[in-house]
């Protein structure tokens, strides 16, 4: 919502574009292979992932522009990664502002600081702050440079039909309705998917009591990007707040709704204004501000249960919906949109079996699973369901102000990306390999020749081996190996020995490595890997 | 510790909640439960004091 007198897409810093329908309409009914529903960022970043493997796809948005407002703001490293193998992570890294530290107080003392791991062999920072906007503004900048992706904007699906090998869909547009039919269809059209309500699937879980209202407000500021969560302050007792540092002087003010609290009332522009005021004095800023925009949130943990409907993958917010306070909402679509994309590409090219598409749903819903324990945990800390969790977490409060040990309650664990662990197509350890990541895990950073290890990984699988007999024996392979120097900082991490192997997979995910590799292991892996589990 | 210790622990307990007003004991109680939990640092052993404590409260 935007302040009386300003459209949807009136913001103070932004320039919404504006996108007409297809005007060249002679091929809108031509079969497409993948066919992709919501040029959010998720489904944007399906289309460049598919494009980066040779795939064409058609980006179907029923808006004529971007989404209002700033939504999604904290980018996750792991997203970085995801964004840089797309090539299209230079403009986030220059725009957004990286973040490593969160401090919390309570009756306005602080009560705790914590940093985000990081360290100098990681490339990117543990979280960035970057409003939506920009988030798809820049993707939507690498798509335009994507001969492989058409995008007609205000083309809604319709209906949905299924057909042999494929479905049809029917799309509205302000000239025409017509139909097409696509080989597969990825919904990546949000929390209020008309996908899924076409398919009749319904999103399963838990509602949490607790209600945001989340405002963006526009103000000269001046606190580094660390993000705050007021307990009980004097302006809200009992509720909790959290303060968020965007791009062009925005910042992002969450706060809880006492219970009962009317919600129509609640986001009216004068409460609004009333309760951000309030926010502002309890931080100690007394300077001019405006208020840009404003929604509403529950914290729910929501999900379907399977990602795929025959055809049809769920990416995003339409396969699951997770509480903001672990930061996974855009984090886990963009994931998604990766994990299908290189999948279904590769499926499309010959180069896997089609039971690879099968571990889309264990792996990413394993993710979801995975986020809502977690987030849980914040919800209940942030928005104590009952009379017990309630008094605990007064009591930690009241304690950490004596005892910082009762402050680390308050520390949010902010999420490290999950371990495919149970994948299918992941090779578990068989040679009792101590130390490193996990099979699954995402491969860890370090520094090699003054680069880093992501930046050597090929577009497909690569093999990392310690000495370059391995890589020459499995020559014949689909893969770029990638001999390091035994004792490197990356030898270290990954707690390699000199007959080491790790086998990586496109989206960074380790396959499965060795202690000691022979190339049959390798070989079985990577078959593994690609089919979708043996035969 | 001895009977006798545990004896003024249980006095000075006993003080120090009628010293704290009904409307915050149990906020007190909860906090010297996390204070004590800290001290003897054994999770397993707390818990199991957790459950312990839970017992015989209907009669």
């Amino acid at each position: 919502m935007r302040p009386a007198g300003r459209a949807e897409t009136d913001s103070l810093y932004f320039t919404y574009p504006h996108f007409d329908p297809p005007s060249n309409r002679a091929h809108l009914t031509r079969p497409v292979r993948v066919a992709i529903a919501g040029a959010g960022p998720v489904g944007m970043t399906a289309a460049l992932a598919l494009a980066q493997e040779g795939i064409a796809s058609v980006l179907f948005d029923a808006k004529a522009t971007f989404n209002d407002g700033s939504r999604a703001i904290c980018i996750a490293r792991q997203s970085y990664h995801i964004l840089d193998r797309l090539g299209a992570v230079k403009p986030f890294l220059e725009k957004s502002l990286g973040w490593t530290r969160g401090r919390s107080f309570y009756r306005g003392r602080k009560i705790l600081e914590f940093e985000m791991p990081d360290s100098p062999r990681e490339k990117y920072r543990p979280m960035y702050n970057l409003e939506q906007q920009y988030i798809e503004q820049y993707l939507w900048d690498a798509i335009e440079q994507e001969p492989l992706i058409e995008t007609r904007w205000q083309s809604r699906v319709s209906g949905l039909e299924d057909l042999e090998e494929g479905v049809r869909l029917t799309i509205q547009d302000p000239v025409d309705t017509y139909q097409v039919d696509c080989d597969w269809l990825l919904a990546a059209d949000g929390a209020r998917s008309t996908i899924r309500g076409l398919r009749g699937l319904r999103l399963k879980g838990e509602n949490f009591e607790g209600r945001y209202v989340i405002a963006d407000v526009q103000m000269e500021h001046d606190y580094p990007t660390i993000r705050r969560a007021l307990f009980d302050p004097d302006c809200r007792r009992g509720g909790t707040i959290l303060v968020h540092k965007q791009p062009d002087n925005i910042w992002r003010i969450d706060y809880q709704l006492r219970d009962g609290e009317d919600e129509a009332e609640a986001i009216r522009e004068d409460t609004v204004r009333a309760s951000v005021a309030a926010v502002l004095t309890e931080i100690g800023y007394d300077g001019d501000w405006d208020l840009e925009w404003w929604s509403i949130y529950s914290a729910n943990t929501l999900a379907l249960d399977d990602y795929r409907d025959g055809r049809v993958f769920f990416i995003g917010d339409s396969a699951h919906i997770v509480p903001i306070f672990g930061v996974r909402g855009l984090n886990n679509g963009l994931a998604d949109a990766h994990n299908i994309a290189w999948k279904l590409a590769w499926v499309l090219k010959g180069k896997a079996g089609p039971r690879l598409l099968d571990s889309y749903t264990p792996e990413r819903r394993g993710a979801t699973l995975d986020v809502f324990q977690n987030a849980s945990k914040s919800a209940r800390f942030m928005t104590p369901p009952t009379a017990g969790w309630q008094l605990m977490r007064d009591a930690a409060l009241n304690l950490s102000l004596s005892h910082p040990f009762a402050g680390e309650l308050a520390n949010p664990r902010q999420m490290t990306p999950y371990t495919y662990a149970d994948s299918p197509i992941v090779t578990p350890d068989e040679d009792g390999f101590e130390g490193g990541p996990k099979p699954g895990a995402v491969l860890p950073n370090a520094r090699v020749n003054g680069g880093f290890l992501s930046d050597l990984l090929g577009d497909g699988f690569s093999l990392i081996v310690f000495s370059p007999e391995l890589a020459d024996r499995l020559a014949d392979l689909d893969l770029t190996p990638l001999v390091l120097q035994p004792g490197s900082e990356a030898a270290d991490v990954l707690a390699a020995s000199p007959g080491s192997a790790y086998l990586v997979r496109p989206d960074m995910h380790i396959a499965a490595r060795w202690q000691s590799a022979s190339p049959e292991a390798v070989r079985a892996a990577l078959e593994l890997a690609v089919a979708g589990g043996k035969t | 510790m001895t009977p006798a210790d545990l004896e003024t622990v249980y006095e000075a307990l006993a003080e120090q909640l009628d010293a704290i007003g009904p409307d915050r004991r149990e906020l007190y109680l909860a906090k010297l439960a996390l204070l004590l939990v800290h001290e003897i640092a054994d999770a397993g052993r707390a818990r199991s004091l957790v459950a312990d404590a839970a017992s015989n409260l209907e009669i």
